[in-house]
């Protein structure tokens, strides 16, 4: 029988032997590897996992909120049948909530680069300045998709099982789907101006303020317009702010009785949203284009 | 094949600031140390090999390839170490490292099997799995440097790795670099604005001042070894370079050191079958026996490489006022 503290005399075991640097001439995957490595990177970092429990926190404590809303909500439904609350709606109630997770995940994604220095280590490598730059914007979308989505499926999985027959189900993911659209919808429009104002700021804390603020900054301005003497400047006010612009999206698309007046000017809602994100994604471009150059 | 060569390298920064001018170099393989004060231009030209600036004027070719054009082709196979702070405190440097040897597009497996065996490369062992921000300055410049070796690069590209560390951390990372350049085979560029640093590693040096080319040469040419012995002992070094004097050696006095020209064989003394350098030994040592001093260190003297820009040494050496304007713009 051998043991362990049995000497082995013929050949030396356990000893580790220093077999020197060795070359590697093993594949280099290309920039499709490159980009989806980067994007489970950034969407891991988004929720603050395989990092500290401090880096957890604040992510995991918005998608507890959201969780807890979306539970009660259903919970709600199970016991009084009454829908209180609309799947489209769902967002829209939420909203402060994704503008705070875009306000702790952006800076996340982008300042935290810039200020640990880690974005010319990046650049020194074969990944093209664009792909970074929309890796991080497609990792906070998804993010704040998956934040929202999710509970937004257990609602309606929650509903399905409560209605009677299956045309109700149907009806139910009638809803649901285009609800789900209008989540995706949200979670662009925020996460583009979100980025855009963390690639622009080094610090975490400070760019997070900095995302709140751009939010809440021309608030005042709909609030004015939308008391204006002047139908038409009413029915436009809300474009003058990104949270907003995709309500009037919603009550063009999904809502049938819209909380915004936005008259017959939904189409242009839904331009105005689509020049809001090209133009972001533009300028985050443009600003990736020069970073970390010097 | 040549390492990197560039042809009236130029770089301004706006109108104002001339980073490189009208810079032609050629740097074969090995380890070449790229000399200058602060501002100098090192790391703008570092920045260019790797295709992250653009020249404003001339044409650089690395690994024979253009970066302006082959961008992605040269930093695929080149390696960088940045000067300043490039790591996210709150990552294991296993799991940095990792990331960044993906981020060079090795497959997962891989990347994470070269990150261990590369960061033990480096002297990282159990601590690879702590985060990073509790690490001391040396081992950031052990993580930084594993980071630009993990891919394994055909250049590494070292921008003063030996910022910040103490004399022992600095022997380490000279050592490691070396080490690199020999026993692994990598071609290396270091950048450095002491010169008594890397005329130690170095196969060749090129020494840059206010963006241009001061001298390019192979380091063998450089520090032949020169028929001088130099002394050190702890104390009695007056008495000792009386003794000598008195032996016929025309000393010289270079701080602690005592300089000793090997004799002239066709000297008197010079015994036969017994070489210049031999007599010379003996007269040192039978002169230091006798007065019982503690000896520290005698051995045959290279060239210093200062000596080699000797035509105004205190460039070099010294901080340079017309360099310093850069600082800002780099």
């Amino acid at each position: 029988m051998t043991t362990l503290d049995a000497p082995q005399t013929d050949r030396p075991a356990g000893v580790i032997h220093d077999i020197g640097y060795q070359r590697y001439d093993g594949p280099r995957l290309g920039r499709r590897y490159l980009v989806g490595s980067l994007y489970l990177h950034s969407l891991r970092t988004a929720f603050g996992l395989g990092r500290t429990i401090k880096a957890k926190i604040f992510p995991w404590l918005i998608v507890g909120v959201v969780g807890v809303v979306a539970a009660v909500l259903t919970a709600v439904r199970a016991q009084t049948g009454e829908v209180a609350l609309s799947y489209a709606e769902f967002p829209e109630v939420l909203s402060i909530l994704i503008i705070f997770f875009c306000a702790i995940v952006g800076p996340e994604l982008a300042s935290r680069d810039l200020h640990s220095g880690v974005l010319p280590l990046y650049f020194a490598r074969p990944l093209h300045r664009a792909d970074y730059a929309l890796v991080k914007l497609a990792a906070l979308v998804s993010a704040t998709f998956l934040m929202l989505a999710v509970p937004l499926t257990v609602m309606f999985a929650g509903a399905a099982f409560m209605v009677d027959g299956i045309g109700a189900v149907w009806d139910e993911l009638g809803d649901f789907l285009p609800a789900l659209g209008y989540v995706a919808v949200h979670a662009i429009v925020y996460s583009v101006l979100a980025l855009l104002v963390a690639s622009l700021v080094r610090r975490r804390a400070v760019a997070a303020g900095a995302i709140v603020g751009a939010f809440l900054l021309t608030s005042p301005v709909v609030a004015v317009l939308s008391v204006m003497p002047h139908e038409a400047a009413n029915q436009l006010a809300g474009l003058a702010s990104p949270v907003t612009l995709v309500g009037g999206i919603g009550d063009w698309t999904v809502e049938e009785v819209g909380d915004l007046d936005i008259g017959p000017y939904g189409p242009l809602y839904g331009l105005v949203a689509v020049g809001f994100v090209v133009a972001g994604i533009l300028l985050l471009l443009a600003r990736y284009r020069k970073v970390a150059a010097r | 094949m040549t390492l990197i060569a560039t042809q009236s390298l130029t770089k301004t920064y706006g109108n104002r600031v001339t980073a490189l001018s009208d810079l032609t170099v050629t740097v074969e393989p090995g380890i070449v140390g790229l000399v200058g004060a602060n501002g100098a231009g090192k790391s703008t030209f570092i920045k260019i090999m790797l295709g992250l600036l653009e020249p404003t004027g001339g044409q650089a070719r690395v690994l024979g390839l253009d970066p302006t054009v082959d961008g992605h082709q040269v930093r695929a196979r080149v390696g960088y170490m940045p000067e300043h702070d490039c790591l996210p405190p709150d990552l294991s440097a296993a799991e940095f490292v990792t990331h960044m040897a993906r981020m060079s597009g090795l497959p997962k497996t891989t990347a994470r099997e070269r990150a261990s065996e590369t960061l033990r490369h480096v002297g990282l062992y159990e601590e690879r799995y702590r985060q990073v921000g509790g690490y001391s300055t040396g081992m950031k410049q052990r993580v930084k440097l594993a980071q630009a070796l993990v891919h394994d690069p055909d250049l590494l590209l070292l921008d003063e790795p030996t910022n910040g560390l103490d004399p022992a951390g600095r022997d380490a990372m000279l050592a490691l670099i070396e080490r690199i350049g020999t026993e692994f085979g990598i071609s290396v560029l270091v950048c450095s604005h002491l010169l008594g640093e890397v005329e130690r590693i170095c196969d060749a040096l090129v020494a840059i001042e206010g963006g241009k080319l001061l001298r390019s040469a192979q380091l063998s040419d450089m520090t032949a070894v020169t028929e001088v012995l130099s002394v050190e002992v702890s104390e009695g070094t007056d008495e000792l370079a009386a003794r000598l004097a008195a032996a016929g050696l025309p000393v010289r006095r270079d701080n602690r050191l005592l300089l000793v020209p090997v004799l002239d064989p066709d000297s008197a003394g010079v015994g036969a079958g017994d070489t210049a350098l031999d007599k010379t030994y003996d007269l040192i040592l039978t002169a230091v026996a006798e007065l019982d001093l503690p000896l520290h260190r005698l051995d045959q003297r290279r060239h210093r490489v200062v000596e080699l820009f000797a035509t105004d040494p205190a460039r070099v050496s010294g901080p340079v006022a017309a360099g310093t304007a850069l600082e800002g713009a780099r």
